[in-house]
């Protein structure tokens, strides 16, 4: 359910213009007032549901910890929480379809969003064409040639994209845009943020609508196995799949870990390890952990994934690393690039690269499981999207080797 | 009392029944000295407040003209502590008062209650965070009142009346009135009607109110100075002219030109 306070201990907030104020307030009350109503959960559940093709299944990967851990002496069982099986191939569309039936019952005649990967824009670009509103979706040119195929997607959808030119042309470039379109048009058009990041109520709302993730997962392993996962693994860049699995263990005695990509290294000056490299800072809106420089700007992130691309988290996380709840790791643009092919050819799934950095953690995690728990750990991992999107970065990385 | 240039800026041009003129500038575009000639200039043609523009990576409320020139200024050095040099040069031949206007992660950066003393002895007499709302940073406000220096509150089109006793709580100095829903620069602001929507709310705040984005020519400055507001801001207009010029010499002389035809806008409207 819905918090009241904007804070996340010392992170969150809301950093915005006086311009944006009444609409997040607007906002603020509709997650107060009539998200938890019978007729909007039902009516976004049954969507979930029949449109979505929830709940998503928990799948044991075998022949995966098999070939990570060929003994079994660390990773005792994996299970995926496949989100790349929701309808248009991410969790996105969960926050997505939520997001827009909210804007339809605000009167909202217009939507935009910011798109990384691509993926929220395309479950953005769907959830439009479902609700019959238009939708505009700013994307960094760099992430425009690197995920033509989910452009083309959107553009097929009906949605307009906008491509942006200024900055590293990446994630956090396209969501200035989005904010100044939101600054503009802050009248009619609700702006549908893609992760558990920007001012309150954002990462609030967006938690609620991803927490049907963790929710199921943990339902599942428990009729599965009879037994909690020992940890829980997501991947993070904003971290709406990360938060949407952690929140229903925050009562367990589960360790969670959030993965971070590491792009080029932590040492290099080419990564988006906000976490882990990144200090107190305001970015878009919230009071979070945020790459930047001595004179408070904020450095263009690098990761092969373009989702997980930007250079802040939400706050709810940086809440989490602050107080020990959850672990954030980090795997490189290389080590993304390994698992993923590894995945694909014991599995036959073909991840995202923005997952491939959970999946990248798998052994590590468990060795760290089994010094604490003197067993093979059962470990729960978000599958969060499928790769397709991704298959001109991978043959153009992967192709010449066996 | 640094903030008292403030009041007796307003307060003299009032009993001279005249309008405010703030000039933004973005500090180190393209280089500090380019910046303290134009605010000279500026100045020297009748500018009455200078706003120093603290260059941000990712200024969400700035429009393209604004938001390239801090983009250029950052890559030649501009930053917060720029703003501060520039302010203490000016300060040695200027009493007019001087506004920082920024976003807010460079004050996170240089230190949130250490900015307003560092201000205060810059000669700064107010800071404008575009992204803290009155929610937000009580440090720094409680930092800036100790230091003297002014909050200067933002209101917009699309603010509550409800909420206007929360922005004017801590107000010092004087309110600054957003004339359009959208960035700077924006295009087709209704001047005559926020002006007159300016009015209200710095009669209701009790302080002076300046209005601003979209505001270019000596006619929109005069069709907003007739709605009584006490200032009149203009920015985009001021950048895009420097950026034009192609050198520091042309630059300010343009500024110059700019400043001097909205002065007349203002005092013969």
């Amino acid at each position: 359910m819905p918090q009241s306070s904007a804070y996340f201990g010392e992170f969150g907030g809301r950093f915005v213009a006086e311009t944006l104020v009444f609409a997040l307030e607007e906002l603020e009350r509709a997650v107060q007032e009539i998200v938890p109503t019978e007729s909007f959960q039902n009516e976004w559940r049954g969507l979930l549901a029949d449109y979505v093709g929830r709940p998503t299944p928990l799948y044991r990967a075998k022949r995966l910890a098999e070939r990570l851990d060929p003994t079994a002496e660390n990773l005792g069982e994996l299970w995926l929480k496949r989100e790349d099986l929701c309808h248009t191939g991410a969790h996105k569309i969960n926050n997505a379809l939520g997001q827009v039936l909210l804007a339809k019952k605000l009167g909202k005649q217009r939507i935009i969003a910011e798109t990384g990967a691509g993926q929220h824009g395309v479950a953005t670009a769907t959830a439009c064409a479902v609700f019959g509103l238009p939708c505009e979706v700013y994307m960094g040119e760099v992430d425009v040639a690197r995920q033509a195929p989910n452009v083309a997607r959107m553009q097929m959808l009906g949605t307009r994209v906008i491509p942006v030119s200024s900055g590293s042309r990446t994630l956090k470039d396209a969501m200035n845009e989005a904010m100044r379109d939101w600054v503009t048009n802050v009248r009619t058009t609700h702006y549908c943020v893609g992760s558990a990041a920007g001012p309150h109520p954002f990462p609030t709302l967006v938690a609620d609508l991803q927490s049907v993730i963790g929710i199921e997962a943990r339902r599942q392993i428990l009729e599965k196995t009879n037994a909690l996962p020992d940890a829980v693994l997501a991947c993070v860049g904003g971290g709406s799949n990360a938060i949407g699995t952690f929140r229903a263990f925050f009562d367990d005695p589960v360790p969670l870990y959030g993965i971070e990509a590491a792009g080029e290294g932590v040492d290099t000056d080419k990564h988006a390890a906000t976490i882990t490299r990144g200090r107190v800072g305001v970015l878009h809106g919230a009071r979070t952990l945020v790459l930047t420089d001595d004179d408070g700007q904020i450095q263009e992130a690098h990761s092969i994934s373009a989702g997980l691309d930007y250079p802040g988290v939400g706050p709810e996380h940086a809440a989490l690393h602050r107080s020990g709840r959850a672990v954030y790791l980090t795997a490189t643009d290389h080590d993304a690039l390994q698992i993923t092919r590894e995945v694909a050819r014991t599995e036959g799934i073909l991840i995202a690269l923005e997952t491939a950095h959970a999946f990248a953690r798998v052994l590590d995690v468990a060795r760290r499981e089994r010094e604490r728990l003197g067993r093979p750990a059962r470990l729960l991992l978000c599958l969060s999207g499928r790769g397709d999107k991704d298959l001109a970065t991978l043959r153009e990385r992967l192709g010449g080797e066996p | 009392m640094s903030g008292g240039r403030i009041e007796q800026t307003f307060g003299a041009l009032k009993t001279r029944n005249k309008t405010a003129l703030v000039v933004y500038l973005t500090v180190g575009e393209p280089s500090l000295a380019d910046t303290l000639a134009c605010a000279r200039a500026a100045l020297e043609a009748g500018a009455d407040v200078l706003e120093l523009g603290m260059p941000f990576s990712d200024p969400t409320a700035d429009g393209p003209v604004i938001a390239a020139a801090s983009y250029r200024a950052i890559q030649r050095g501009g930053s917060l502590k720029m703003a501060l040099a520039c302010a203490s040069e000016l300060r040695k031949s200027s009493a007019a008062p001087l506004v920082l206007m920024g976003y807010y992660n460079p004050v996170v950066a240089f230190g949130e209650t250490a900015l307003p003393g560092a201000a205060a002895q810059a000669g700064v007499d107010g800071l404008l965070i575009v992204d803290l709302p009155p929610e937000e940073g009580a440090p720094l406000r409680e930092a800036a009142k100790a230091a003297g220096v002014a909050m200067i509150p933002l209101v917009a089109p699309t603010t509550r009346p409800e909420r206007e006793p929360k922005l004017f709580a801590e107000a010092r100095g004087f309110v600054y009135y957003v004339t359009v829903t959208g960035v700077t620069g924006a295009k087709g602001a209704p001047l005559g009607e926020a002006g007159k929507t300016a009015r209200a709310v710095g009669d209701r705040a009790g302080l002076p109110v300046v209005a601003g984005f979209g505001v270019r020519t000596p006619a929109d400055a005069s069709a907003l100075s007739r709605t009584g507001v006490d200032g009149v801001v203009v920015g985009t207009e001021v950048v895009r002219v420097m950026t034009e010029a192609t050198d520091t010499e042309a630059r300010a002389r343009a500024v110059f030109e700019l400043v001097s035809g909205l002065r007349r806008g203002l005092d013969g409207g």
